[in-house]
């Protein structure tokens, strides 16, 4: 047994991480730039213009250069659940799964398929079925979006399920309160959306280097008027669904919040943290301040979280010391808890004890104490209260950098988008260099947003049911970190391989008519 | 319709992925075969061409293969996985370096170069179906795992754990996994020849591929057939279904079939279109569709083999370390709620299955 060794579960949590985030290099540019195309693809079909076929099928050169180490990288994920989170696979596989499999039969052949009509098929399909195909594509990669994130979001929220002690794990009850949980259906809009952001941030900083290399003005100019639009779209709209989400959390995972603004000392109409410099080292008891300095909204973390500017926040403090008040009645406090999940335990273990007895007396009592406690079942996994937090600077500092970037490509794309109606886009040069450079700070602000969803929500795996030290793997920490190293190393290679391809490819421009 | 029915369903439908799985493996088979058939550049460059189009399904195939089995049968995904780590990597490496190889090979700026992408699919046609075959085997000739679920209340809990340090690569030390893994690579060799001459009309190629299928044919049968009988001569675990006891059984994949007497019909219509399809395209030159009559064939014979693994009470993961730990369909699957839900699912199966059909023609047409 090699669960004892920490060195495992941060192993396998690096791991995980690793493809993740290598995965959400390219997912994002896949579902904003195909939005993109597509639109172009239907301009194309409507106007029958050759400079949009020109138009569209250069960024499908792109798409599909990106598409590929997509698709490469996300394989991975899904075998990673089995191969890294064993335990978990079986615990809570029987909803999980679904999903998963939901995506292989709607989404995945849905791409795979018509993404080969979207290459090959200009000469040997029609123009509508080339166009619809196109769409398609790009609908199986928003439909594979929407499952794994349903499966996302029920990690954070779990719905639909209950606990079955003669199977020991969790099983479906509700198969739509797991679909269109509002978490899900706000997590899918969010990440898609801001998605098109990156496309758009993607599309018009590469069309700015045609201008600046005083190339392909008239493809240039026309792409950056779509892709402004559909930025302008996608930032709005992640705004909105950005907000929606900040409520969630605070209503379903109130550590996380915590973490996001730093905050150790909650109260009634707490502030917002729009800057600020987090005290290093500070831990959750020692009575340091939580800042060197940091600059608020007066009330704005009280609406964000409560839509109430007067409302009560939790603080991590509060939370780890209990005692306030909420909907349920009075907050339990971490110990308590802890001490609820270690009854849960014994209590399974006492039913399971009694089912192989034969005692239906005592397996009808261990039931209920088990049923009266399972929703603390996951804090019986700690060894400390302190287990419960999760990395507060890097959550309080990512969310910080997805917010100040949101706002900056909020008002780039307005500036591009008056500039080009205005046709004064052109002679500003250093505002072309500044699309260009910002390529990169739209892949950092998504980055960020995963960081915020995913470190914030530690330690668990499945809120409150199970923590990730728990969900790990019986394998030994050598192999994990040999796979490590090896998937680096991997990844990093194509995405070099990637960048190179695509600067190449840049350097071509569209197709001559 | 029971608890029973559903979990059969779903093995069934598993079955048939696997089924669908070995056959897209011409892809692989191809993979392997391009310095063989493609010394020249301008062959090697149709030859990869031919495949772009088709290597996206096989890969989306192996992922709802994997995806499906974690919807059904969960047990198996979280023992299996998590246990024979080594394995299932390799084979994750072996299909990433495919999934890039075939968008970035002929690119300008690809870093490795086009020999290295070349190697790279190579590698994966070959080891693809060796991994896969060798890994498929052990369904019936067992793994050292052990599964205790009263572990979920230690405070480190291991519901499975693998019982060797190797995880999954000891499955080597076993000749009959290697054989079934070289029967696989084999077939997918000859699917892959019997492709590129329903799909090329080039006359060198289809020459150099109607050899190839003769030597991959011949080396198939060598590793098949032994395997083949040695499956339907060797013990397996059995399920009390009363109890849930299990034991072992003489003959019990033998017996599997006789007790499923349309199984063994499948099996044998299965065998005789791999054999026509591979005989009719090496006799005669005119004939191209031997791919259709070979690869429905490999489905068939594919589906009733994982049919009889898990069919008839059979263990189909068997445990060398604890035979009670052996996973049947029966204590394996998800929940009664689940399975029902995901076979309505499973209903909009042939929707996907028509259109990559239409739209497979559509590409293909000259």
């Amino acid at each position: 047994m090699y669960q004892n060794d920490l060195t495992l579960i941060d192993w396998s949590r690096a791991q995980f991480a690793l493809t993740a985030m290598y995965h959400w290099l390219f997912v994002p540019l896949t579902l904003g730039l195909g939005l993109i195309m597509s639109i172009m693809e239907t301009l194309y079909y409507r106007t029958k213009d050759e400079k949009w076929k020109r138009t569209a099928r250069f960024w499908m050169k792109l798409f599909g250069i990106n598409f590929a180490v997509g698709v490469a990288t996300g394989i991975i994920l899904e075998f990673e659940f089995g191969a890294n989170w064993s335990n978990y696979s079986w615990f809570v596989g029987d909803i999980f799964g679904a999903p998963l499999a939901i995506e292989g039969i709607f989404a995945f052949f849905m791409e795979a398929t018509f993404i080969a009509v979207m290459y090959f098929g200009w000469e040997k399909v029609s123009p509508k079925f080339h166009l619809a195909s196109t769409w398609l594509t790009v609908g199986g990669a928003t439909l594979s979006a929407l499952w794994i994130l349903v499966a996302n979001a029920w990690m954070q929220f779990p719905a639909g399920m209950h606990f079955n002690p003669e199977t020991v794990r969790n099983e479906m009850n509700d198969f739509w309160a797991v679909a269109l949980s509002p978490v899900a259906i706000n997590k899918f809009f969010h990440t898609v959306i801001s998605s098109w952001m990156l496309g758009a941030a993607f599309v018009i900083g590469v069309s700015s280097w045609f201008l600046i290399k005083k190339r392909d003005k008239i493809f240039a100019l026309d792409s950056i008027k779509i892709a402004a639009i559909v930025g302008i779209a996608g930032i709005a709209l992640s705004w909105w669904t950005g907000h929606e989400s900040a409520y969630q959390v605070a209503q379903k995972q109130p550590m996380k919040l915590a973490a996001m603004e730093g905050l150790y000392e909650g109260g009634d109409g707490a502030g917002l943290v729009a800057i600020g410099l987090l005290t290093p080292g500070k831990q959750y008891d020692d009575g340091k301040d939580p800042f060197i300095f940091n600059i608020q909204f007066p009330k704005m973390l009280s609406f964000l979280a409560q839509k109430d500017f007067n409302a009560y926040v939790p603080g991590i403090n509060n939370l780890m010391e209990g005692g306030y008040d909420t909907p349920n009645g009075k907050a339990l406090s971490m110990n308590e808890k802890i001490a609820k999940g270690k009854l849960a335990a014994n209590a399974l273990e006492q039913f399971r004890e009694a089912k192989r007895m034969q005692n239906a007396a005592l397996e009808t009592e261990a039931k209920q104490r088990l049923d009266e406690n399972f929703a603390y079942f996951g804090y019986g996994y700690f060894q400390s209260p302190a287990d419960a937090i999760p990395n507060v600077p890097l959550v309080f500092y990512s969310f910080r950098i997805m917010i100040i970037l949101g706002g900056y490509f909020l008002l780039l794309f307005v500036i591009i988008a008056f500039l080009v109606y205005k046709k004064q886009f052109v002679e500003k040069v250093w505002l072309q260099w500044i699309c260009l450079l910002s390529i990169p700070l739209a892949y950092i602000t998504s980055q960020a947003g995963w960081i915020v969803a995913e470190v914030g929500r530690q330690p668990w795996a499945i809120q409150d049911i199970l923590p990730v030290s728990a969900a790990v793997s019986d394998i030994e920490p050598s192999s994990v970190q040999i796979t490590f190293f090896l998937f680096l190393g991997l990844f990093t290679t194509l995405l070099i391989a990637e960048i190179g391809i695509l600067v190449k490819q840049i350097k071509v421009g569209p197709e001559k008519n | 319709m029971d608890y029973s029915f559903y979990q059969h369903y779903w093995w069934l439908l598993i079955s048939l992925l696997g089924g669908l799985l070995v056959f897209l493996l011409f892809v692989q088979g191809g993979q392997s075969l391009i310095y063989s058939l493609g010394k020249k550049e301008e062959n090697l460059h149709l030859l990869t061409a031919s495949l772009n189009k088709k290597w996206e399904l096989t890969f989306t195939t192996l992922v709802t293969f994997g995806a499906g089995f974690f919807a059904s049968f969960p047990l198996f995904y979280s023992t299996s996985f998590g246990g024979a780590y080594w394995v299932w990597m390799l084979i994750l490496f072996s299909f990433v370096v495919q999934a890039v190889s075939y968008e970035f090979i002929y690119k300008q700026g690809n870093l490795l170069g086009k020999k290295t992408y070349q190697a790279f699919l190579f590698a994966n046609g070959l080891l693809g179906p060796v991994l896969l075959g060798a890994a498929v085997s052990t369904l019936f000739f067992g793994a050292e795992f052990v599964v205790n679920k009263d572990n979920l209340t230690t405070i480190h809990p291991v519901i499975s754990s693998w019982q060797n340090s190797w995880h999954g690569l000891e499955a080597v030390a076993n000749p009959w996994n290697v054989i079934l893994g070289l029967a696989i690579f084999f077939l997918a060799r000859c699917l892959g020849c019997l492709y590129f001459i329903n799909n090329l009309n080039h006359t060198e190629i289809r020459e150099k591929a109607r050899k190839q299928l003769l030597i991959n044919a011949i080396a198939f049968l060598a590793a098949f057939l032994p395997y083949l009988i040695k499956l339907l001569l060797k013990d397996g675990f059995t399920e009390n279904p009363e109890t849930g006891i299990i034991s072992v059984e003489s003959y019990k994949y033998w017996h599997n079939l006789l007790a499923m007497p349309w199984a063994l019909a499948i099996l044998l219509i299965g065998v005789i279109l791999v054999l026509y399809g591979v005989v009719r395209t090496i006799f005669q030159s005119a004939f191209t569709k031997g791919i259709w009559f070979t690869g429905a064939g490999t489905i068939l014979t594919v589906w009733v083999v994982l049919l009889i693994a898990g069919y008839n009470h059979t263990a189909y993961y068997p445990s060398l370390s604890d035979m009670q730990s052996s996973l049947t369909i029966a204590n394996s699957s998800s929940s009664l709620f689940t399975l029902k839900a995901m076979s309505v699912v499973s209903l909009f199966i042939p929707v996907v299955i028509a259109y990559i059909w239409y739209v497979w023609r559509k590409l293909d047409k000259k």
